[in-house]
């Protein structure tokens, strides 16, 4: 059976958190618990103008892909309202070629 | 439905349709709860009706499916226990505690009614004062219903009118139109268009988009636009992530936004890098902003913003070079004191490189209907509106350009009497206690003095529970219809109703029973679809059309001014007195403030107030937007909360140990007027010098009576640090730029 994945271009990851609040809805999560969650990577100085400062979502072994929404025919919740963009959804290996495209990607596959 | 040339976007389903077991309701959002944008919504109601699910429309081009945190937990806002489902009254000497008698519509209406009218009889009608709050669907109803009563003394809940009606006067004055960025919003192919240009370069200023989303901005149209190849500048206290992208991010000390515009525009001057062409064919007054930028180089703007000189060079030069160049400016330019000349100066960045209607530049946007401001202008005489509107007197530009009163003045008239005496007030989706208000305590006496209060809302607040004496129960978006015009570029867009909660009424719905008893004549409609189509008839659509059609995009052209598409006379130019966009402004000289733009140091700050800059060592500012959280509301709501559950004050890391604070700390935030109680998160996003908390916070958890503490009130609220100061024009206030010191709560505080 083909694999199904999200590849995160974060890049331009924002923070928003959109996506965790899509999936907690969802999936009716509780307060405190998540099927993705955005970690933030800085701000520290590199050196002079340069800064690490980025947003990265992780998914938890809560994330079933959404299933139930995919099997009909829509995206991932979290995909679906991701305000900077930045998910997509698809077969692993058509992902894995995007890899090649730009750099700051992960490639995921939840389950 | 009549051809008036608008786009509708191709609906893949009807308005309504079946999905499983739910309904699905296409539809727009606008606040409360939420912001102000509009995006397109798709509800999921059960066969109960009852609201489950919401998710973003992926056919509306304005948001595309996308949407934050706030839409998405929208059912938990519709839903929550806490909601007023019911009108309540309480008598006036038992304002402030827990003590509301339930009573039927058709009682509460009667009661306001009987006391206003009473009221307009022995007083006259400018004795009742009109609230409103931030651009929840309010100011067509609410400015409507001030007017038929027939009172001038509407108003919005803050000093200075601070929020966005500063930067949209300040345009109309300069150049006769508003001017905003384009980013392909007015057309519903968006990107694909043609006609549109990727901007070169998008300055950012005093604005952090990805997380505020205000004033008709969808905050990722800019990663939207960065992904195409626009480059950014930023201007603000805080290295925001949009900053650490930026070709040039300029950390400016807060309220010195003046001083920086006029020293970038000194740069272009100096450097003969702006658009000589355009400067000469439709600007007024060049050779006198020359001469009042020229002593703002770089080097002496250094000293007063913090920002190097290089850096004020490079993004002087990097905007002037842009092809198509935006000016992306937010709320902190209104909340600074001198906030028109700070505008005017920022404007001018724009105009002196000709951006000016251009694709991927400043678009002046087209308006299916502009009553934003007011609807039933008409309704009250002019003499009335200029003899008895609140702060006339005191600020010209208020008697010749502003319709709200002066909500500083209305303060100042509460407490006096002079030069009448306020007798009553309708507070309608406003929080002036725990959101917008400077000096709670200061506000909440003034407001007390009224005889007779009424306050509508969704939920009880602390505005509500100190002061109201009838309390109506106001509907979410998804318990009501709606026109949704927008604000920024318009769009005919329609909030649909899809639930019911209690006993809730619309905002629409209470204004027009309301009318009906003040001034019926005025309110001449059975229900509030017949007023909607009644606003709707220039667009050949009526309300059940626009819900099934929307959303209907506006025909638009680029440089309306050498068209002749801007003016009313159908001449090419702009819509001043010169006809020019004016950099020299005949209606500022006209009303005796300074018609060029100027810097003024903030105050308090560390050179205007020396002294108090050694017992208050850090500059504060304000208002820093969280996620899931718009100003005041959404406290209760457990998802949301959950995303920011304190109240923070960020600082940098050394700041923090100077001071013996570490971060997750509870400290105090304090300046001689008052302390809030703040969270301390350490970041190095901030220069050691600057310290920036969020706004807005009371704690609904919390002991709700007045005598025990209005919901915590008096500890979260940092508006106890800020006082009711607007600038010289009236517009502006100081919510940005503050002192403070900061030291840890102790055991037990």
């Amino acid at each position: 059976m083909t694999a199904f994945g999200i590849l995160v271009d974060y890049e331009w990851c924002s923070g928003c958190r959109a996506c965790e609040v899509a999936c907690q809805m969802e999936h009716k999560l509780p307060v405190g618990r998540y099927g993705v969650v955005v970690a933030q990577l800085g701000p520290w100085q590199i050196e002079g103008d340069h800064w690490q400062h980025s947003f990265v979502p992780n998914f938890t072994d809560e994330c079933d892909l959404c299933a139930a929404r995919t099997e009909a025919g829509k995206l991932p919740t979290c995909v679906h309202h991701c305000q900077a963009a930045v998910l997509a959804y698809g077969p692993v290996e058509e992902l894995a070629r995007k890899l090649d495209e730009k750099p700051r990607q992960l490639l995921v596959r939840p389950r | 439905m009549e051809d008036r040339g608008y786009t509708f976007v191709e609906h893949e389903k009807p308005l309504r349709y079946e999905e499983g077991d739910l309904t699905v309701t296409r539809g727009s959002a606008w606040t409360g709860p939420g912001c102000h944008l509009g995006c397109g919504v798709l509800m999921y109601t059960d066969e109960d009706g009852r609201l489950v699910k919401v998710e973003g429309d992926r056919e509306n081009p304005f948001n595309q499916g996308r949407l934050c945190a706030r839409c998405l937990a929208l059912p938990e806002v519709v839903n929550h226990e806490n909601r007023l489902t019911h009108p309540m009254k309480r008598a006036r000497e038992m304002r402030g505690k827990d003590a509301w008698e339930r009573i039927s519509w058709d009682e509460a209406f009667d009661l306001i009614a009987d006391t206003f009218l009473a009221l307009r009889d022995q007083y006259g009608p400018e004795c009742v004062t009109f609230w409103q709050g931030t651009g929840r669907d309010i100011a067509p109803w609410i400015t409507r219903l001030a007017w038929s009563y027939g009172s001038p003394n509407y108003t919005v809940a803050l000093s200075g009118t601070a929020c966005y009606a500063p930067r949209i006067a300040g345009c109309r004055v300069s150049s006769g139109a508003f001017w905003l960025g384009d980013y392909s919003q007015q057309f519903a192919d968006r990107y694909d268009n043609p006609e549109w240009n990727v901007p070169g370069m998008i300055l950012i200023w005093g604005n952090n988009p990805v997380v505020s989303n205000s004033d008709g901005l969808y905050g990722h149209w800019v990663t939207d636009c960065m992904k195409r190849g626009s480059k950014i500048i930023v201007v603000d206290p805080k290295r925001t992530w949009l900053a650490s992208k930026s070709e040039v991010f300029l950390q400016l000390r807060p309220g010195t936004d003046a001083a920086l515009a006029m020293g970038m525009l000194n740069v272009m001057i100096e450097e003969g890098i702006y658009d000589k062409d355009f400067v000469d064919c439709w600007c007024y007054g060049f050779d006198e902003l020359a001469e009042r930028v020229s002593a703002f180089t770089p080097e002496k703007v250094e000293s007063i913003t913090w920002v190097p000189a290089d850096k004020i060079r490079a993004a002087a030069r990097a905007f002037a070079a842009a092809d198509g160049a935006i000016v992306q400016w937010g709320v902190a330019v209104d909340m600074t004191k001198e906030t028109l000349p700070a505008g005017q100066a920022i404007s001018a960045l724009f105009e002196i490189t000709g951006n000016v209607d251009v694709p991927g530049g400043m678009i002046a946007p087209p308006s299916i209907l502009y009553y934003a401001a007011g609807w039933g202008r008409e309704l009250i005489p002019e003499e009335i509106r200029q003899q008895k509107k609140i702060g006339n007197d005191v600020y010209p530009l208020f008697k010749a350009a502003m319709g709200p009163a002066s909500t500083d003045e209305t303060i100042n008239t509460l407490e006096t009497g002079k030069p009448y005496k306020l007798r009553a007030g309708w507070l309608q989706t406003t929080n002036p206690l725990a959101c917008t208000g400077p000096d709670p305590k200061r506000t909440l006496a003034a407001l007390d003095t009224l005889e007779f209060i009424v306050v509508v809302d969704l939920f009880m607040t602390p505005t509500a529970m100190a002061l109201a004496d009838v309390l109506l129960p106001a509907c979410t978006f998804p318990e009501r219809d709606g026109i949704r015009v927008g604000d920024g570029v318009q769009r005919g867009e329609s909030i649909n109703k899809v639930t019911t909660i209690g006993e809730c009424k619309s905002d629409m719905e209470i204004n027009l029973e309301m009318g009906k008893r003040f001034n019926a004549d005025a309110w001449p409609w059975d229900t509030v679809e017949d007023m909607f189509t009644f606003i709707l008839k220039d667009t050949g659509m009526t309300f059940p059309e626009l819900q099934e059609n929307a959303p209907a995009y506006l025909p638009f052209t680029y440089k309306k001014h050498e068209k002749g598409l801007i003016r009313a006379d159908g001449k090419p130019g702009f819509e001043t007195g010169t006809g020019r966009i004016e950099l020299w402004s005949t209606l500022y000289s006209m009303v005796g403030l300074d018609p060029l733009p100027y810097f003024e140091e903030p105050m308090p700050g560390p050179i205007s107030t020396p002294d108090a800059y050694e017992t208050y060592p850090l500059v504060l500012t304000t208002g820093a937007r969280q996620l899931g959280l718009f100003h005041s509301e959404h406290r209760q709501v457990p998802h949301l909360r959950a995303m920011h559950p304190d109240p923070v004050i960020e600082m940098n890391p050394a700041t923090a140990a100077r001071y013996g604070l570490e971060d997750g700390d509870w400290a105090w935030v304090e300046n001689e007027r008052g302390r809030a109680k703040r969270r301390v998160r350490t970041t190095n996003a901030l220069d050691p010098r600057v310290c920036s908390t969020d706004h807005a916070w009371w704690r609904p958890e919390a002991p709700a009576a007045l005598e025990d503490g209005l919901f915590d009130l008096w500890n979260m609220n940092i508006n106890q640090l800020i006082t009711w100061t607007p600038g010289k024009s009236g517009l502006g206030s100081n919510y940005k730029t503050l002192l403070c010191r900061v030291y840890k709560v102790r055991e037990g505080e």
